[in-house]
């Protein structure tokens, strides 16, 4: 009983705490979102501390009857999930703090979205699968729609709200699929029984598409990117924080748990559609976020062109290359926590504009934190000695090791021209001079977690082979 | 007899779903929609599953649909806007639809789904409780997706109240009660000052 209810302690502790700091926020009034804020804190700590000590000593074991696997994979993904959500609502709270739209549903639901994560990272059953992906999508939708001051913002929510729910019906038709061939939702007996003459017949490869469809509705890959534009433009900053970061590493997981493990014996089959999907995202991502002058918009088209390259590792079907895929996972949400916690810094307590102009002059206004904006966006440009030149690497390695040479090439040359335009930021931050700059007024703790999210890219960067030993252990390899 | 009642019963519900979405009343197609609920009630009796059935008829038909229906009669739809563009997507759409239907015919007949793959449940005997089994797999084997599910219904509460209730905090309203026990001292504030003199006047 007690290593039953350990194996579930971080969401337990999760969900408890959402609950407690929807009761306090609720019974204190306007004061309650400070306690709520703390209370929340509090909780995800408890919960990573699960995580670190309780998990490991039930890893490698089922749970719940199969419907929660704790391996290597759960907890590292988990521990990541618990950091990026700690660290989302330390920036959160420096933005929506000035603007009074602090509230307990922003806490309750931030908590939700990340107890769906932990639920979706080890889930050992189609049907958790499924849950866990609802649980966060859910909150999702609902945060984006909270702040709704603007237009935008409504169509931000209906947009992603309807594509969601277009999304969890095709997933949802092809786990149908794959329970009326088979009779079985667990994933292990799926991966136990399942041979590749079996995927190759015609009802594999649709109940398949269907699958990589919600997959990559939720990655925000190629064709079903169109909700991230607007939903990363019209959210309130916080939320796209959030869109971009946790879901992401739960995404990864969601696609590993299908694809690399439940539906192994199908790779023939799923391999050459995510390669069509992979590409597809590069090269749209890549070149329209050139055109774009919004901050947010253009990040949402990097986003894109970021899924796509970690999609490629995934299809590599090698335990290298799911290992450059989850070091992709994890370096990628670090990277967009930080460059939105940038645009966070800019918007500051005034309008927020959101335009790329607003980076005007960075340098000269602020040299500490525009050395770390550079980290960033040369992260995400993808060069040395970054981490994000690394994840980059890993993958590209074991895309030629597995013959996959013009996909490789592909990805190296849209990572070229996807350098322009982070490039044009550092430009914009260093050479170019602004007319009528405002100063830039920095919280203590929006600016020393900035500080540490620039500082971790450049030590993964620096050190890349003690994230990617660790992302190999948790594949195990 | 009991395929008689089957085919009767999957009849009754293939009709009322086809009407729920062509007829032209919102209403009806609600009313159309507790036949098909009614339908299936009976399907699923006929697999010896009388808690499912008994609470699809008390859950749906009872509360969920009448709910709806009061939404539908309250709610003024017009109807007009929601054609408007028909015949624009009708083509788009019906090719989906045609293809669609085309891989599902290809692919769901009786190769992978047929009666072979999928032989009749045994048959209970009559002290059998539908109701328990499905508690005692309720409470074992699905117990944790049971409980996320109630977590996600709990979210769907908290989203519906965090965004109905939002408009309403900023609306000022008047406290009758706070307003007749106002003293002058709430309001009035006497500040004494030293008298002062418009600069540049003494001048002249």
């Amino acid at each position: 009983m007690f290593y039953m209810l350990s194996a579930a302690s971080p969401e337990i502790v999760v969900l408890v705490t959402a609950c407690l700091v929807l009761l306090v926020d609720s019974s204190l009034r306007d004061r309650g979102h400070a306690a709520a804020y703390w209370l929340a804190q509090a909780g995800l700590l408890l919960a990573l501390i699960g995580c670190a000590l309780l998990l490991p000593r039930v890893a490698g074991l089922r749970w719940f009857f199969g419907m929660v696997v704790i391996d290597p994979l759960a907890v590292v993904l988990k521990s990541f999930v618990l950091v990026l959500v700690i660290v989302a609502l330390i920036y959160g709270r420096e933005y929506l703090r000035p603007r009074r739209w602090l509230s307990g549903e922003y806490f309750a639901l931030t908590l939700m979205v990340a107890l769906g994560a932990l639920v979706l990272i080890s889930a050992g059953s189609l049907l958790m699968v499924y849950l866990g992906l609802e649980l966060m999508s859910l909150s999702l939708y609902a945060l984006v729609a909270l702040h709704r001051d603007a237009p935008a913002t409504s169509e931000a929510a209906m947009k992603y709200f309807v594509l969601g729910a277009l999304a969890s019906g095709m997933l949802l038709y092809g786990m149908s699929l794959v329970y009326g061939v088979t009779g079985t939702l667990d994933l292990q007996t799926l991966a136990r029984t399942l041979t590749a003459a079996q995927t190759g017949q015609p009802v594999w490869v649709l109940a398949l598409v269907l699958i990589i469809a919600g997959v990559a509705f939720k990655l925000g890959t190629v064709p079903f990117h169109m909700w991230v534009p607007d939903v990363y433009q019209g959210a309130a900053t916080p939320v796209t924080l959030l869109v971009s970061t946790a879901p992401k590493i739960a995404a990864y997981a969601m696609a590993m748990r299908l694809l690399a493990m439940g539906l192994s014996a199908g790779a023939a089959q799923w391999s050459p559609i995510l390669i069509v999907l992979a590409v597809a995202s590069m090269a749209l991502g890549n070149l329209v976020a050139i055109a774009q002058s919004d901050i947010k918009r253009m990040l949402a088209y990097s986003t894109i062109a970021h899924m796509g390259f970690l999609l490629l590792g995934v299809l590599a079907a090698s335990p290298a290359g799911y290992a450059g895929a989850m070091f992709y996972s994890i370096v990628y949400a670090l990277m967009s926590l930080g460059a939105f916690g940038v645009v966070i810094l800019l918007a500051g307590a005034g309008p927020e504009t959101d335009r790329l102009d607003e980076f005007t002059g960075l340098g000269r206004r602020s040299p500490w934190f525009a050395l770390v904006a550079l980290i960033l966006f040369f992260s995400l440009a993808g060069v040395p000695p970054f981490a994000g030149f690394w994840a980059k690497w890993f993958v590209i390695k074991e895309l030629i090791h597995s013959g996959h040479v013009v996909v490789a090439a592909l990805a190296v040359f849209f990572s070229v021209i996807g350098a322009y335009y982070y490039l044009r930021i550092i430009r914009l931050m260093y050479f170019d001079v602004g007319e009528a700059a405002r100063p830039l007024a920095a919280d203590g703790d929006l600016s020393l977690a900035l500080s540490v999210n620039g500082l971790a890219i450049l030590a993964i960067g620096v050190m890349p082979g003690v994230l990617m030993s660790t992302c190999l252990r948790a594949i195990g390899h | 007899m009991e395929l008689g009642i089957f085919y009767t019963l999957a009849a009754v519900v293939l009709f009322a779903a086809v009407m729920v979405i062509t007829v032209r009343n919102p209403v009806h197609a609600v009313l159309f929609l507790v036949l098909a609920f009614l339908g299936s009630a009976g399907l699923w009796l006929l697999l010896e599953a009388e808690f499912l059935a008994i609470a699809l008829v008390l859950v749906y038909v009872g509360a969920v649909m009448v709910l709806f229906l009061f939404v539908v009669m309250m709610l003024d739809i017009n109807l007009v806007p929601l054609r408007e563009g028909f015949a624009r997507y009708l083509p788009a759409g019906a090719a989906v639809a045609l293809a669609l239907a085309s891989v599902m015919g290809f692919l769901l007949g009786p190769r992978y789904f047929g009666l072979a793959q999928f032989p009749a449940p045994r048959r209970m005997p009559a002290d059998y409780s539908n109701t328990t089994a499905l508690g005692r797999l309720l409470y074992t084997y699905y117990l944790y997706p049971f409980e996320v599910a109630a977590v996600i219904l709990l979210v769907a509460i908290i989203a519906a109240i965090a965004l109905t209730q939002r408009a309403r905090r900023r609306i000022k309203t008047e406290r009758p009660e706070r307003q007749i026990h106002v003293r002058r001292q709430d309001r009035v504030r006497l500040v004494s000052m030293p008298a002062e003199k418009p600069a540049g006047e003494g001048g002249a």
